[in-house]
């Protein structure tokens, strides 16, 4: 049987994705556990650069919950001392930023003070809105052992508060400072819950 | 074949440069090149990029019919970048953490379609090779002069945070020119244009000198 060339070429289209799919998914499967794997030990290593090892005892990344509230979904890893909370490490996201959305790990002690913040993931400018990575700046270091009291300063300078923003580069600073309020708020008022 | 060879790496690295002369892949060019480290971290994924796509289309070119083989540079450049991108992630996860928004960025440069196109699908594997690696190499060049140009013109450093690339040791690769706040345009946008222009120019003053310097000498002999 001979095809016609619009059918061979079709043929041979699906030939090629077939076989680029095929491999695309051979590696995916091959580098999924090891992929996994780095980002448990990613997050076991973030967790503890917002939370001191020596400041809880139970099994921190297997211990969480999830709660969605008014939209935002919050993974909260529960920090406990001799069965008592002592503090939440809690995940969550901002599309306030320049580009994509930022994820944020803040660590608030069980009295809602911040204890630390880190910047997990984002997209924001290099050179410009990155700085909010400890590597490339220590602007992150301004959350550590945040009193809650102050909460109404919480913003960046032009709005007001407390907070440099970045040469060129206001939006994401502003996105993290308000992200951080708004899950110490939501700590507040929802603790009963989380523990 | 060895004039041939010297022919493929002078057309990558100087006369069809990619991105100083067919002004290809400009999109992560201009994106990227804000400091010299992220012009050498997309550099080298680019030249990574190249160098597979390149053998991989040279490799199966008896495969591709004319009418059909855009679709199918477009599959096997997106293949490849996904497959480099699930490998580092996998095995040089800190590498992976530095370079991974810029990875993506790849599949949207054309010169790796553009040599998949006029070289690699006419030409043997090894010439294919050695054309994507010089492509690349020329490539990263330009990145790297731009990316210095706009961090020492917007920040007044060199090299600064080369450990994120090249580990603990670079820490201190860091040069110093000023320490006030420089020109905030060299970092934005706009400043990756004007810097590319200068570029381009430069290139195109040297290449006139050289000419008129031969036609001197050549006037002498005769």
């Amino acid at each position: 049987m001979k095809l016609t060339p619009p059918a061979q070429a079709a043929l041979r289209i699906g030939l090629f994705s077939f076989i680029i799919i095929g491999l695309v998914s051979f590696v995916y499967h091959a580098t999924k556990d090891k992929i996994a794997l780095n980002e448990h030990q990613a997050l076991l290593k973030n967790l503890q650069r917002v939370l001191k090892k020596q400041s809880y005892d139970n099994d921190l990344a297997n211990d969480f919950v999830q709660i969605t509230k008014s939209g935002q979904t919050y993974k909260i890893y529960r920090a406990r001392k001799l069965n008592k909370p002592v503090a939440a490490v809690i995940t969550t996201t901002t599309s306030q930023g320049y580009n994509g959305n930022i994820s944020l790990l803040i660590a608030i002690n069980i009295n809602g003070n911040i204890n630390a913040v880190r910047v997990l993931n984002h997209r924001e400018t290099p050179g410009l809105g990155d700085a909010i990575e400890l590597k490339k700046s220590p602007w992150i270091l301004s959350f550590n052992n945040l009193p809650l009291q102050n909460i109404q300063q919480w913003a960046v300078k032009r709005d007001g508060g407390n907070f440099d923003q970045f040469t060129g580069a206001t939006i994401t600073p502003r996105a993290i400072v308000n992200e951080v309020k708004a899950t110490a708020l939501f700590f507040q008022q929802h603790q009963h819950e989380i523990f | 074949m060895r004039s041939e060879s010297v022919k493929i790496i002078n057309n990558g690295l100087w006369h069809n440069n990619q991105a100083l002369v067919a002004l290809l892949g400009l999109c992560p060019l201009l994106a990227v090149s804000n400091t010299v480290i992220n012009s050498l971290g997309l550099g080298i994924a680019t030249t990574l990029t190249l160098v597979l796509s390149n053998l991989l289309v040279s490799s199966l070119r008896r495969f591709i019919l004319p009418e059909i083989r855009l679709p199918l540079f477009v599959l096997i450049i997106a293949g490849v970048v996904t497959i480099i991108e699930l490998i580092m992630h996998a095995w040089f996860y800190d590498l992976y953490k530095i370079l991974g928004i810029f990875i993506p960025l790849i599949v949207t440069n054309c010169a790796i379609i553009g040599r998949a196109e006029v070289f690699a699908s006419k030409n043997k594997i090894l010439p294919s090779l050695l054309d994507g690696l010089a492509m690349g190499i020329g490539f990263s060049f330009a990145l790297v002069l731009l990316g210095g140009f706009r961090e020492v013109l917007s920040s007044g450093t060199l090299f600064a945070q080369a450990d994120l690339l090249f580990g603990h040791s670079a820490k201190n690769w860091q040069i110093t020119f000023f320490d006030d706040s420089g020109i905030l345009l060299a970092m934005l946008p706009p400043g990756a244009f004007i810097g590319l222009g200068l570029l381009i120019a430069l290139k195109n003053a040297l290449e006139l000198k050289q000419k008129s310097t031969k036609t001197n000498t050549s006037k002498v002999y005769e």
